[in-house]
């Protein structure tokens, strides 16, 4: 997927000012937030199975390379292929090398985040070979030629008028007056339209929530039915899986899946949460002639062993971007590639590049929501401050924050002047607004009044009113 | 190669090398008996009780569900079902010998077709592994005898469950799988494909409101056959 994590600023911009972006992003609170507290609430052991993925997963990573040779094994023994790559080239040039040795002309695609982070649809199309996305999300994306703007609902941003208008610009076989009662009605026509392409698709392309070293098996979890129509109707089927999706037996997914559903929906349980291990055994009527797991390193194996280990945890349930009062008011196509919202503004700078993607884990208010809606408890302000030290270090954010910066820690080193100058600064604020209480500009402080006023400071210092507390 | 060249780079990651002999044989033993984690306290009841939780949360999650005390009349209760949805009385059906032998002659309009599922099916009947009180959710592994397809492809997808096999929790059910399940070609116990299934298709793409029958079954109707003493 192409990277625009640079113009962050201006996609921010653009965002706050796009009335149907706006109202779309409305429904995150009603859409998630609230179905989540409510599963919650229903599940008395939901924090202490929060501690327990956690320390599933701690203990997947902490032996991650004996647990995908486990996997890779047992996928094998079940009549699968497991290709091993270290990078998105590679990855992209398996998928396609499988495609065109099936002889492939079109291939159906379930949801995968790690597709986007490749951009399976692409490349296969620059060779030829017709990608159809079948997720409804996916699907009217995919016809507008847009990225998600979410990792579980990848249309979030859309509107019903634009379901409407796409859906009549593109079906022109359809009569062009026809009415959409319902959203059901625009569901239904989509349904239609998709079920002629996973019969004749000859591969299909899913992603995987986890991958299991017990059974050698991938799991998908959906609520539509789309991600099984692909795995389970063309003769090959391909799962795209980044390596920290392992996990070691079904008993460690059972209880992850008891978290995901939960954390992303709101939902006990998602609708189909599908085990595939392995090719149609004997005398089996339906299910893939081939089973290929693609498995993608790109950049994770890095992660280990540094402060951002603790993001390779990650379910993907999107808990933290729908708390987000950043995503919440930018969306995701602000931070400019596959991953929004606070688990992008970790995971994108490990991936594409602190120097590209430094403005993300700049995005934050540090309100700390989306840890503590984490089901893994990712700590992920604090490697959010993290990446902010490294771009500081490596002198990548701006010149004025920086001198600003070294002023101020200047200063701080200097406690008897740093009171004086604060105070000076503070009676001199307070002098100038006296009449006004609130200013609506000031000098060097442009950046704060260009989007409110700025409140008088009222009483003394902190430290002032802290000497005077002891006094007494 | 790339897999060494992962393998590689995680283990320098986690500054070690390959773990020592002992440690994977530690990691074995932990796969080959997996411990359990905390199972929600809801699940853990009587069995009469479990089943009345696995019926409530199967409605739910938009399923329907209907007990039966007597086998011999599944025909019938298929035939009235069928008919009070509109559907035609053709239908799919898994080729699984429990089904097949059932008295369908009792009903001669009823014609149940056992094969694999087709895209213009309209209605099929599949026969359910276990069922999960815990959330609603019904085990369907895939065997010459359980086609996934019939899961998926049909309008309207009609299960028989015993409740014999309504378990409290999933780990239950994978006991079930592990205790009952042979796969030749692995010689382990998982098949193919094992689906886990809440109810009836769905999807919450089109602004988060949620509307039934996105691309699998839109109806999902259980027959409940009392088996359980």
């Amino acid at each position: 997927m192409q990277i625009h994590s640079p113009e962050f600023k201006q996609r921010a911009t653009a965002a706050l000012v796009d009335p149907g972006l706006q109202k779309a992003l409305g429904r995150a609170k009603q859409g998630f937030q609230v179905k989540r507290a409510a599963a919650v609430a229903a599940l008395p052991e939901f924090e202490a199975l929060r501690e327990i993925g956690r320390e599933i997963k701690n203990h997947t990573l902490a032996n991650l390379d004996f647990y995908l040779e486990e996997f890779a094994g047992r996928v094998e023994k079940a009549g699968g292929h497991v290709h091993w790559c270290s990078t998105a080239d590679e990855a992209r040039a398996a998928v396609l090398k499988i495609c065109q040795a099936a002889g492939a002309r079109t291939v159906t695609k379930g949801k995968s985040m790690i597709s986007e982070e490749l951009g399976v649809n692409e490349h296969l199309e620059k060779h030829g070979i017709t990608p159809v996305e079948t997720d409804l999300g996916e699907y009217i994306l995919q016809i507008r030629d847009e990225g998600p703007s979410h990792i579980i609902a990848p249309a979030f941003h859309l509107n019903r008028e634009d379901w409407e208008e796409t859906f009549r610009r593109v079906h022109t076989d359809l009569p062009a007056d026809r009415v959409f009662h319902e959203r059901r009605d625009i569901m239904a026509e989509a349904r239609t339209r998709l079920r002629e392409k996973f019969l004749a698709a000859d591969v299909g392309i899913t992603g995987a929530n986890f991958l299991i070293a017990e059974t050698g098996s991938s799991v998908i979890v959906t609520n539509e039915g789309n991600g099984d129509l692909t795995q389970t109707l063309p003769r090959v089927h391909i799962a795209l899986a980044s390596i920290e999706k392992m996990v070691p037996t079904l008993e460690d997914a059972t209880s992850l899946l008891r978290l995901l559903a939960r954390s992303a929906t709101g939902q006990d349980f998602s609708v189909y949460t599908t085990f595939s291990t392995g090719t149609r055994r004997e005398a089996e009527l339906d299910g893939p002639q081939e089973y290929h797991v693609v498995l993608l390193d790109g950049g994770r194996s890095n992660m280990l062993g540094t402060e951002y280990q603790d993001m390779l945890r990650c379910i993907r349930c999107a808990a933290c971007m729908n708390h987000c009062p950043v995503y919440g008011a930018v969306g995701g196509h602000s931070y400019g590639w596959v991953y929004p919202g606070p688990m992008g503004a970790v995971l994108t700078p490990t991936l594409i590049g602190v120097e590209k993607a430094g403005h993300l884990p700049n995005a934050s208010t540090f309100c700390g929501r989306c840890e503590s809606v984490c089901p893994v408890k990712i700590p992920l302000p604090k490697m959010m401050r993290h990446w902010r030290d490294r771009e500081f270090e490596r002198h990548l954010s701006p010149a004025t924050t920086r001198s600003a910066l070294g002023l101020w820690a200047w200063l701080a080193q200097r406690p008897e002047l740093y009171r004086a100058a604060t105070g000076l600064a503070m009676g001199a604020i307070r002098l100038m607004g006296r009449k006004r209480g609130s200013f609506k500009s000031l000098p060097l402080a442009g950046g704060w009044t260009a989007g409110r006023d700025l409140p008088v400071p009222q009483g003394g210092s902190f430290m002032a009113q802290y000497a005077k507390s002891k006094r007494r | 190669m790339s897999r060494e060249a992962i393998l590689e780079g995680i283990r320098r990651g986690l500054r070690r090398g390959p773990l020592p002999v002992d440690q994977q044989d530690m990691l074995r033993t932990r796969m080959a008996r997996p411990p359990r984690h905390l199972i929600p306290a809801r699940s853990r009841i009587p069995h009469a009780e479990q089943i009345a939780l696995f019926m409530r949360n199967l409605e739910k999650e938009f399923a329907t569900v209907q007990r039966l005390a007597d086998a011999n009349d599944i025909p019938g209760a298929v035939a009235e079902y069928l008919a009070s949805q509109n559907l035609p009385p053709a239908f799919a059906m898994a080729p699984h010998p429990e089904l097949q032998a059932l008295p369908w002659d009792s009903r001669p309009m009823l014609r149940p077709e056992a094969r694999r599922g087709a895209p213009t099916d309209q209605a099929s009947l599949t026969h359910g592994f276990a069922g999960i009180a815990e959330t609603g959710t019904l085990m369907l592994p895939s065997t010459p005898t359980r086609p996934t397809t019939l899961n998926l492809l049909p309008d309207t997808a009609m299960v028989l469950l015993r409740t014999s096999r309504i378990v409290g929790a999933y780990e239950e059910a994978w006991d079930l799988l592990r205790a009952e399940n042979q796969d030749g070609r692995t010689a382990g116990f998982m098949p193919r494909n094992v689906m886990l299934v809440t109810g009836p298709s769905r999807s919450a793409d089109i602004e988060q409101t949620l509307e039934l029958g996105a691309h699998g079954p839109r109806r999902l109707h259980v027959f409940l056959l009392d088996d359980a003493g």
